[in-house]
């Protein structure tokens, strides 16, 4: 096999541990499900996603305000006052109902570009580790002239070209995410190849499309959903960080980066419009990397937990 | 070394060749006609279309590409649509404030990373251990352009320690001592996500390190614990420790442009902003692609590193 340099600085969650249970059981789910029940930093942390996923759907339930609704004889109302639970800004929004729109867009910012991505690059890497050859050669080339950019730089330079809105956020997002899933899919389909099960199914007379779908697919999709639910976390701060500069949603709507933004302003005179959207980005992120961990150990028969 | 060094820098033009390609293809998502942009909306049809071809926008995409590549690799940027200022002018100047901040963050990252790392590795399951574990969770997940604001809020606005923004001081009369005492938060803005990481690995690769047959071969002889670190566990944990650091390198970068349009330090994350707000394209694809090469170049220099610390990999 000739030695490829994206091989050497692969970091695969699982890439070797995956191809070991082609086939997992029922009993073998079971198990693994109750290994992750059992991860209390990961069962907490899904449970916070839930319930913060419940309230940002529920908005219009949980809070009698709108995000765009003014009170403008209560400006810079501090946290904790009467009828404003966590405050207001600068211009009397009710800082609790701003919190739950702006997640609905600061989560699909960070879920949906992740599961696209994943998608995509789960597709363009497979591909690449089956057919090798000249798809291969050109797909990782591609991929490798935006691995020459820093993630952030790159999603910045094309949300700014563009016109800023969500759907921006979400492609640039996208596109900068794609070679990340797509280099751990091609490393795991290596991983996967030299199977017996893999010989025997060729030997059987499958086609291509049958073997990558049936026996290549379910080895290499754990690792992908693995590191994408820890992607989801980074993707929420980095998403938040381009909708801070101007790029995401745009006024009177919000999402969390943008409220840190607009925040800004009056720092020095109603801190809490900066630092309570801040801590739920924070708050949000560390959560997805409980679960992506959770989900990993579960997966791992190395780290057994009994 | 010097081979390995031309040969990697040989491998990576390909790669630089296609940043330029993604760069020119910038222009090509923003909305709107060029000319329309530059003309306004009153200008006529024959103007825009005169403008189109002094530009050579009639031209192929194939044909302006060459020419603007030919045209960036003489360094001509082109002028910024904004104020009307050759480029190069405004994004060198920039370059060099953008890099006094990285340095120092990747300095402080290092610093504060393998230090953590080393004494939580030494002191596996104590206390300091365990709270170290904690702060380095939270502040990798901590959003960087916020991080820098609560730096404001408690060192600037409640204590006065620091100045809020900027990079001098217009009454004092500068000088370095200046420099730095405007550069200590951002620098620590930027630099403690990625110290939080860095600080993570070196704790594990210590903790694989210290594990190994041949260290508990060396302790058993007698050796002395600071030969034995040195010789034994460092050296073998460093080559890992090294390419996260150097895979931190991008991150890095990501977060200094956003630190930079928190304090307003004059480097090229905040003429990235100004030019994203003006929509100065020009700008924003000589500021792009500077980062970018600076990138691909760092990476090189922690790979020639890596090959200095590890014979095994000069010879791949």
């Amino acid at each position: 096999m000739p030695e490829s340099p994206y091989m050497t600085k692969v970091s695969a969650p699982l890439a070797g541990t995956a191809a070991s249970a082609p086939f997992p059981s029922s009993a073998r789910r079971h198990w693994r499900l109750k290994s992750f029940a059992r991860d209390r930093g990961a069962l907490v942390a899904t449970l916070f996603l839930l319930a913060v996923t419940l309230a940002v759907i529920l908005a219009p339930v949980l809070s009698p305000y709108t995000a765009a609704e003014a009170d403008n004889l209560a400006r810079y109302a501090a946290m904790g006052m009467p009828g404003h639970l966590l405050g207001t800004d600068q211009q009397g929004r009710d800082m609790l109902a701003r919190l739950l729109y702006g997640g609905r867009v600061s989560l699909i910012v960070g879920v949906v570009p992740t599961v696209v991505a994943g998608m995509i690059g789960l597709a363009l890497g497979m591909l690449a580790g089956f057919f090798r050859g000249l798809a291969d050669q050109i797909i990782m080339r591609c991929l490798d002239v935006i691995f020459a950019f820093p993630m952030v730089l790159l999603a910045i330079a094309i949300a700014g070209a563009m016109r800023p809105g969500v759907l921006t956020e979400v492609i640039a997002i996208t596109v900068v995410l794609i070679p990340y899933f797509a280099r751990l899919a091609r490393t795991a389909t290596d991983g996967v190849l030299p199977m017996p099960f893999i010989e025997a199914a060729r030997a059987g007379g499958g086609s291509s499309l049958t073997i990558l779908l049936r026996y290549v697919l379910p080895n290499v999709f754990s690792p992908v959903v693995v590191y994408a639910t820890t992607l989801m976390g980074l993707m929420i701060v980095v998403g938040s960080g381009l909708s801070f500069l101007g790029l995401g949603v745009q006024p009177p709507t919000a999402d969390w980066g943008a409220m840190v933004a607009e925040g800004r302003v009056v720092l020095r005179k109603a801190p809490h419009v900066t630092v309570l959207p801040g801590i739920l980005i924070l708050v949000v992120s560390l959560a997805f990397n409980f679960v992506g961990d959770g989900i990993r150990d579960a997966l791992d028969p190395r780290t057994i937990r009994r | 070394m010097g081979a390995f060094l031309g040969k990697r820098l040989l491998g990576v033009l390909p790669v630089i060749l296609g940043v330029s390609i993604v760069i020119f293809l910038l222009v090509q998502l923003a909305p709107g006609d060029t000319a329309t942009v530059l003309l306004g909306p009153q200008a006529t049809e024959a103007a825009k279309a005169q403008l189109r071809h002094a530009l050579g926008l009639d031209q192929p995409l194939l044909v302006q590409y060459f020419r603007w590549l030919g045209r960036t690799l003489t360094g001509d940027f082109g002028t910024s649509i904004a104020t009307q200022i050759p480029v190069i002018d405004l994004v060198l100047p920039r370059f060099l404030n953008t890099l006094i901040l990285t340095a120092a963050s990747l300095l402080l990252a290092i610093v504060l990373g393998y230090g953590v790392g080393f004494l939580a590795a030494l002191k596996a399951n104590s206390l300091f251990d365990r709270v170290a574990t904690s702060v380095t969770l939270m502040a990798g997940s901590a959003p960087p352009f916020w991080l820098g604001l609560v730096l404001v809020l408690v060192f600037s606005i409640n204590l006065g320690w620091f100045p809020v923004s900027g990079m001098e001081d217009f009454a004092g009369d500068g000088g370095r001592f200046d420099l730095l005492h405007h550069l200590v938060l951002p620098a620590i803005t930027t630099a403690l996500g990625p110290a939080a990481i860095i600080a993570r690995i070196v704790r594990s690769c210590i903790l694989d390190a210290l594990g190994k047959a041949h260290v508990r071969v060396a302790r058993s002889k007698g050796l002395r614990w600071s030969a034995l670190m040195q010789r034994h566990v460092i050296l073998n944990a460093l080559p890992p420790i090294i390419t996260i650091t150097g895979l931190q390198l991008g991150y890095l970068l990501g977060g200094a442009l956003l630190t930079e349009v928190v304090f307003a330090w004059p480097g090229l994350g905040s003429l990235l902003y100004d030019s994203i707000t003006a929509r100065d394209l020009p700008v924003l694809q000589a500021a792009t692609l500077l980062i970018a090469l600076a990138f691909v170049l760092a990476n090189i220099a922690v790979d020639a590193i890596n090959a200095m610390l590890d014979p095994r990999l000069r010879e791949a």
